[in-house]
């Protein structure tokens, strides 16, 4: 399964000892077997009769980011067998949804996927206003295009400094977390919060951008990808990076779909199924970008797609900057939207529709919808049942890091213990998603 | 670029739409959907298909906010997704996500969701599973046709006590496995669940942090013979009143 390839020659660095011999891929595990790779001859290792080891990662282990327990089964130093616990985060958010307005499920969202709480508002919002059956502003619409991208670079940019502070590197972890430092300013110069945002409305957002933001934004654009090439030329060519991460977890596209993976874990195997493209919303088929593929499914693709990701990122945002339109961020219902406090205290009909709106909250006709959007982990959908009144139903989150943790027994069997916490590192779970 | 490591990995195409179930614009592609109705509009292709192919074995369909809904009999569902994901007009061959939803009328059934994807058509569908309430709630697995549908399976036995015969590893995924307060997202759990906080406080204070482990986990190392003896005994013991099994909280 593991075909760990010798990468120096490949990566161009010059692969060679002090001595002028052609350095090695260390020992991969072939079958259950530990064999040397280019090795001239395959000399099997001599069978050591010995019992298999049971041994316990997590829940407390900051390579599991977050609370995730894996049960292995060793033989020697090869994965046998994965026994994934998860369930420690479970706080019940689709149980506390049942009893909650629409509106105040939001910040709900927030703490799910907290790497990317406003691509969550965003999102829930989106099948919300479905459920409503009513629309949004173009500048809205601009906005939250603007939101889901700036949280999409937040969340893998912790992803590549966490993941490679997990293999061994630390320089990119503070390069990275200092862009990331950047797009929290930003966010909290907009909704004045920085990691739970609840930054949108159901029909519009908690508020427009203030003056001058969007040179903020614009100041990052350029700083940005000046950061991420230099944090990314330190790991794309680097013989300990490649030789940690290249070949290992790899996924087939078969096997990718059928485990139900999305986001870069499917992209990383071939699959160029992404939620933006396949089935847009928010008017990204406007939007000129491109979706990165890999080949060889293995946890190098996926970063490579999350860094290609990025710039991508970038190239939306750009394109988002230039058509923001003027004009009003919120629907003009006052179904849904609250008046303005003035009007509140002073007009007759407004102050009913404010008490209407607070006391009992927006009613969706009976329906269901489910409404997926590209999440940094993969397709995000919120499924969402109305029986009329004003809580729902039945608010499903469908979690991308939940299916594509799922898979990872698959992944991590026949490597070595060392690489589990590189392959499980490559998924970029948060538990918060996972346990919800 | 570094070279490929197998020659087996293949690329599923995604090829140009055929018909659009929620918006497409003239020339196939798609799009943003806008203004769609609440109930009615046009409805999967699969539909058809699955009425010509299943007849009676197909309820009812409708089609809310653009998307489509299959009323399907429940011992026929394996069938149904076995031909929705080998039938190459069909190809529903992406699981997203298996749920289920409980009304809070109470006479009305549960319902068991699946969302199927067609990657390649760009295709959308909702198959429903209704079961009432006086029966046993259990629905056919479909991890054989999808192996994604593990999880997933467990986490909705889980949360509403729906069992999916032919799972291999039918255990609780969220909960623990000896989590005796029911089912949580069923509509007759309270919020706060059964238990007082003190009852749960002194159940967690109790509880001992070996029961993290199964004794299917423990045996298969072979570990189990080397615990501590009396590990071994609550081990045992918790093994004889069925409390390292699905049977908890039934």
């Amino acid at each position: 399964m593991s075909t760990r390839r010798t990468i120096e020659v490949a990566l161009g660095t010059s692969g060679l000892d002090a001595q002028g011999k052609p350095l090695r891929a260390p020992l991969v595990a072939q079958g259950g077997q530990a064999v040397a790779l280019e090795a001239p001859t395959l000399t099997r290792e001599p069978e050591i009769d010995s019992d298999h080891m049971l041994i316990n990662i997590g829940p407390q282990h900051p390579a599991t980011h977050g609370v995730l327990r894996l049960v292995l089964e060793l033989d020697g130093e090869t994965v046998v067998r994965c026994i994934p616990h998860i369930g420690y985060l479970h706080c019940g958010f689709e149980k506390i949804g049942e009893y909650r307005q629409y509106n105040q499920i939001i910040p709900w969202t927030d703490r799910e996927d907290y790497l990317n709480s406003p691509g969550n508002n965003v999102a829930f919002v989106l099948g919300a206003e479905r459920l409503f059956g009513v629309g949004m502003t173009d500048r809205c619409k601009v906005l939250r295009v603007i939101l889901m991208e700036l949280s999409r670079i937040i969340s893998h940019l912790v992803w590549l400094g966490t993941t490679s502070v997990d293999i061994g590197a630390f320089t990119p972890f503070l390069w990275l977390y200092q862009e990331r430092e950047n797009v929290y300013n930003l966010l909290e110069g907009w909704v004045g919060a920085r990691l739970t945002t609840t930054a949108t409305r159901v029909g519009g957002m908690a508020a427009d951008i203030p003056d001058g933001w969007l040179d903020g934004l614009k100041a990052f654009l350029r700083g940005f990808p000046k950061t991420l090439d230099e944090s990314v030329r330190m790991l794309e060519t680097n013989a300990i990076w490649a030789g940690r991460t290249v070949g290992l977890g790899a996924m087939s596209a078969q096997e990718a779909v059928n485990a139900g993976l999305s986001g870069p874990m499917l992209r990383a195997s071939g699959v160029a199924y992404d939620v933006r493209k396949d089935f847009p919303y928010l008017d990204y088929e406007t939007y000129d970008f491109d979706v990165a593929v890999g080949t060889a499914g293995d946890v190098y693709d996926r970063f490579l797609v999350r860094v290609e990701e990025m710039r991508q990122s970038v190239r939306i945002l750009e394109q988002a900057l230039q058509r923001l339109p003027d004009g009003p961020v919120n629907i003009d219902d006052p179904r849904l939207i609250l008046p303005p406090k003035h009007k509140a205290t002073s007009e007759m009909e407004s102050m009913i529709h404010h008490f209407k709106l607070v006391m009992e909250g927006p009613r969706p006709p009976a329906g269901e919808c489910y409404v997926a959007v590209e999440s940094p982990k993969g397709e995000k959908g919120y499924y969402m049942v109305s029986d009329g009144s004003s809580k729902p139903v039945r608010w499903r989150i469908r979690p991308p890091s939940f299916v594509n943790l799922s898979a990872i027994p698959k992944m991590v069997e026949g490597h070595l213990l060392s690489d589990v916490i590189a392959i499980n590192a490559s998924i970029d779970i948060v538990m918060g998603e996972i346990d919800r | 670029m570094h070279p490929l490591p197998t020659a087996e990995i293949t690329t599923v195409a995604t090829v140009p739409v055929v018909q659009a179930a929620i918006a497409s614009d003239s020339n196939g592609a798609p799009v943003t959907p806008y203004h769609l109705v609440h109930r009615g509009g046009p409805s999967n292709p699969s539909v058809e298909a699955l009425q010509a192919r299943f007849g009676d074995e197909i309820i009812r369909s409708e089609v809310t906010w653009g998307e489509t809904t299959v009323f399907v009999r429940g011992d026929a569902l394996h069938a149904i997704v076995r031909w929705l994901h080998d039938e190459p007009s069909q190809r529903y061959d992406y699981l997203v996500d298996i749920t289920a939803v409980e009304y809070r009328d109470a006479d009305r059934p549960i319902e068991v969701v699946w969302h199927l994807r067609a990657l390649a058509h760009r295709q959308f569908l909702r198959l429903k599973v209704e079961l009432p309430k006086r029966r046993t709630l259990s629905v056919t697995s479909i991890m054989d046709i999808y192996s994604g549908a593990d999880w997933l399976e467990r986490e909705c036995y889980d949360m509403f006590g729906i069992r999916f015969e032919g799972h291999p590893d039918l255990r609780r995924l969220l909960l623990w496995e000896t989590y005796k307060e029911g089912y949580p997202l069923r509509k007759d759990f309270p919020l706060r669940g059964r238990f007082s906080r003190a009852e749960q406080l002194k159940q967690a204070l109790a509880a001992d942090p070996e029961a993290r482990y199964s004794k299917d986990e423990l045996s298969i190392a072979e570990a189990f013979d080397s615990l501590p003896d009396d590990m071994k005994r609550r081990l045992a013991d918790r093994a004889e009143r069925h409390e390292l099994n699905d049977e908890v909280g039934e």
